[in-house]
């Protein structure tokens, strides 16, 4: 069929559109000048104005212990659930409860977990976060380790029964190895969730010391500056990495699973 | 009434047609034969319009076709695959060439009533793709070509997705529909025995180039080259050199006797190709004859093949006989034939 | 081949009930407790009055959903509806040819052009918001790209506008995925025989391809449209104080006004909208 050359037009619209800013954001980060808006010529000196900053080294530190504890809950949780639903159960509610906190607004389960925290007088710090995080984590666990799971032979599983083990032998020593692969995918994914996200944070955290989305809220909410450019240009950086990280590995892993 | 011309397509450095030049009959049932790969896919989809040939005129009554955007040319195409709409149902597709020409909606159900009668579908008018079978869904394909009254029919391996039984079936339908209606077909097939069966002329393709063009006897008793006297049918060949006479110069056997199909200059390289149907299996104490051991005869029903080795010759000889035949395996024979059963051409491979 | 290993009925093995035990009721109690009390509760607190000086009263009332109906947050629930929809149609749009076209795309450009669409929405979320505050404001970049044009300088911050923009910013890839996905798996032959039986491009779009990628459509559209409608980040951001989102609203209840009755109510109007539309998605796409 003979392509329109008119349709290239929202095609390179999206790319530019969607890198546009961050080519900006990061050319801007090694602006020598104040401003954000004005290049006046290179310099590093953005970068170390951040390192030296205290509230970014501690909203770091708070993100990444927020996001450790609720990766590693969700994966435990989020691994027994995908197994259970997918080999003990046919309940079509059962999976849509399990799938709620991916699908519901983050807007609404943070007001949920604000309004059971007061309502059982918790006070609100980093694992009131933590506990939330590992909500919707779970849920998207779950779902990348039951797609696993539902691509898998179960005739091992069923011969191990068979063989006479009980259903938690058969999952640590045959379901498990197996669903590896999809549970580090799935563990990777939690992670990356939780060190980005900011509306249930924001909802759940109270009075502590804030996670790091929070802190460059607050920056922005306070003006423009090229320093927020040059953390903007760190974060995207790992970001990057992560992805494509987790792009190669997932090659591999399919190109192992083919054997 | 179909004029192709020196048609050339190069996929980078595969060159898929190469200066090709056919000429169609109207009201003809045509089969494009030849091994995958050898272009005639590509030369179906460039008379088609979803390929642009580097080289080359095709024309249909006169009036150029390349020019002509693929959804402007009087030309239907039924797809190896079928390609019918999932989400139509059967009525729908068919229908959907005829809306496109703004016909009015009594004569387009009309139509479409007739041409499903014609293919016996009438009865799954309402049924989706997904619930029809192979042959059905074939029948489909084909009356939405020809419900539109194109000039010209192409089809792309009509018969290959299908069962054997339905094969036969389809292949008597095909020919049945296609005087019927009288619109010329031209039939892209693989299958020499589906080539032989359905058309009034065959154009044996081999890497990008006509072979051959003749009458499916012709193809058969008259190869004139080695790759189409080894595709189409079984053959026995030998090489050697022209001997000026009626009869092949083999190094093995000496002369063989066969009828050249042209000038052959002495001691050129030349190929002899006998059927064989037309091969006699005789006593081994027969004057005439290679000798050779019988290594294998298969039952076909109402024909035998007895393969029969002889040192000397690459592969067994193959022998037609009718019914079960005589000769057990292990038999001492001679097999022979005479030169009007034979035919001498130039072996250019 | 996913199917075939789902339709094996699960082990019946002795021991089910106790595996189904060990496996979900970890998760299970967790999601209850998290997930399901809150969500009860949010949805008792909307029958409830506002306390004195924050918090809650347990006495009965209707006044919450009696503001509802006020105009006032009407409109600002039309607006959001309005804001969410203008930026899925727009999301559509763009995303379409974008997605058709990388679905043509060779093998290599094929994957890189979908990471490339995929890359900015790893990025932090607030980043990627502040990025249009840098190119938006009066002295930022496309003011002065306008300005060496002769043309304005606009005032692009701090309208619907902009919050159109910064959504799709941050929600065009969701947008794309689905929609490639489903472009994808058509069958290419479908077009050409469309073509053959006299169909222009259009037509052929209009006829086969866009009746067959409708699902893609639908998920697509429903990933954009949720969080869009939703938000409060990006109108609160990008929107100034003139424009309002279901979003915001609900947030200065929370955090700001303690209405966390009145609160609810907005919430349980936001989840309304989203179920009436997944309703709609649902049967939309049993039709296609």
């Amino acid at each position: 069929m003979r392509r329109s050359k008119l349709l290239y037009v929202p095609f390179w619209a999206t790319y530019v559109f969607l890198y546009l800013p961050i080519v900006v954001l990061v050319v801007m980060s090694f602006n020598s000048g104040d401003s954000a808006y004005t290049y006046e010529g290179f310099s590093l000196k953005w970068y170390g104005e951040l390192a030296g900053d205290e509230r970014i080294r501690t909203g770091l530190v708070n993100t990444l212990i927020v996001a450790a504890g609720s990766t590693a809950i969700a994966t435990v949780l989020g691994t027994l659930l995908a197994v259970g639903l997918s080999r003990y159960t046919r309940s079509k509610t059962l999976d849509a409860i399990a799938l709620m906190p991916a699908v519901l607004p983050d807007l609404v389960l943070a007001i949920g977990l604000l309004v059971f925290y007061n309502a059982i007088q918790l006070t609100l710090g980093l694992y009131s976060v933590t506990l939330a995080h590992a909500l919707f984590s779970m849920a998207f666990v779950a779902a990348v380790v039951r797609t696993r799971l539902s691509g898998s032979d179960t005739s091992l599983e069923e011969a191990s029964r068979d063989l006479g083990a009980g259903p938690v032998t058969t999952f640590l020593r045959i379901t498990l190895p197996q669903l590896v692969p999809g549970i580090v995918a799935g563990a990777l994914l939690a992670f990356t969730l939780s060190l980005d996200e900011f509306v249930i944070a924001f909802f759940t955290i109270g009075n502590a010391e804030p996670t790091l989305p929070i802190v460059i809220y607050s920056m922005v909410r306070f003006g423009v500056t090229p320093k927020i450019n040059a953390l903007a240009a760190i974060l995207l950086l790992v970001s990057f990495t992560a992805v494509i990280a987790g792009q190669r590995m997932t090659r591999i892993g399919e190109s192992r699973a083919q054997d | 009434m179909l004029k192709i011309d020196g048609v050339t397509r190069r996929f980078g450095s595969v060159t898929a047609l190469d200066d090709v030049s056919l000429q169609i009959e109207q009201g003809e049932f045509f089969a494009l034969l030849g091994p995958s790969g050898c272009g005639k896919t590509t030369l179906l989809r460039i008379i088609a319009g979803f390929e642009t040939p580097d080289e080359g005129r095709v024309s249909l009554d006169g009036e150029d076709l390349l020019s002509k955007a693929p959804n402007r040319r009087p030309i239907s195409l039924m797809f190896q695959s079928y390609a019918l709409f999932p989400h139509m149902t059967v009525a729908k597709n068919v229908a959907y060439g005829l809306e496109r020409e703004r016909l009015p909606r009594q004569e387009i159900k009309q139509r479409v009533g007739e041409v499903l009668e014609t293919v016996g579908l009438s009865a799954h008018a309402g049924r989706r793709p997904a619930q029809l079978s192979g042959g059905q869904r074939q029948r489909v394909a084909l009356a939405r070509s020809i419900v539109k009254r194109p000039r010209l029919l192409l089809l792309d391996e009509p018969l290959s997705a299908l069962d054997k039984k339905v094969r036969a079936d389809m292949q008597l339908e095909l020919k049945r529909l296609q005087h019927e209606v009288g619109i010329t077909f031209v039939v892209v097939t693989h299958d020499q025995e589906e080539a032989m069966s359905l058309a009034d002329r065959i154009a044996v393709f081999d890497s990008g180039r006509v072979r051959q063009v003749d009458r499916p006897v012709a193809l058969y008793e008259r190869p004139r080259t080695p790759f189409v006297a080894g595709f189409v049918g079984a053959n026995n060949l030998f090489r050697g050199t022209a001997s000026g006479l009626d009869a092949l110069k083999s190094e093995e056997f000496g002369m063989l006797p066969g009828t050249p199909l042209a000038e052959l200059a002495a001691d050129a390289p030349a190929l002899l190709a006998v059927r064989p149907e037309k091969v006699e299996l005789a006593d081994e104490s027969a004057v005439r004859g290679m000798a050779g051991t019988v290594v294998d005869v298969s039952f076909y029903g109402g024909v035998s093949h007895v393969s029969v080795e002889v040192p000397g010759h690459p592969g067994p000889i193959l022998v037609a006989v009718q019914g079960a035949g005589s000769v057990r395996t292990g038999a001492k024979v001679k097999v022979r034939w005479n030169a009007e059963d034979a035919v001498i051409m130039a072996d250019d491979q | 081949m996913k199917s075939e290993a789902k339709a094996r009925p699960a082990p019946r093995v002795r021991g089910r009930r106790l595996g189904a035990l060990v496996f979900l009721s970890p998760g299970l109690t967790y999601l209850v407790v998290l997930l399901l009390v809150p969500l009860a509760l949010v949805l008792s607190y909307t029958v409830f009055q506002r306390g004195r000086f924050g918090g809650v009263v347990r006495e009965f009332t209707s006044e919450n959903f009696a503001r509802l109906i006020d105009p006032l947050y009407l409109g600002v629930l039309g607006g959001s509806l309005r804001i969410a929809a203008l930026t899925t149609l727009i999301a559509l749009l763009v995303g379409y040819p974008t997605a058709y076209l990388i679905a043509r795309l060779p093998g290599r450009w094929r994957t890189l052009a979908l990471v490339a669409i995929v890359l900015p929405f790893w990025t932090n979320f607030i980043i990627r918001v502040y990025a249009w505050i840098m190119l938006l404001s009066g002295p930022g970049l496309v003011n002065s790209a306008l300005g060496k044009l002769g043309l304005g300088p606009f005032e692009l911050l701090y309208h619907e506008g902009t919050i159109v923009t910064g959504l799709l910013y941050s929600y065009l890839p969701l947008m794309v995925l689905p929609l490639y996905s489903a472009i994808e798996r058509l069958d290419p032959q479908l077009g050409e025989a469309s073509a053959n039986l006299g169909a222009s491009a259009f037509t052929t779009f209009r006829k086969v391809t866009l009746p067959l990628t409708m699902p893609g459509v639908l998920t697509g559209c429903l990933f954009v449209f949720v969080p869009s409608f939703g938000n409060f980040v990006i109108p609160e951001m990008l929107g100034g104080s003139k424009s309002t989102m279901v979003g915001n609203l609900i947030r200065d209840q929370f955090l700001k006004a303690r209405d966390w009755p009145f609160g609810s109510a907005l919430a349980l109007a936001l989840i309304a909208v989203l179920v009436v539309l997944l309703v709609v998605q649902a049967w939309a796409a049993r039709r296609a």
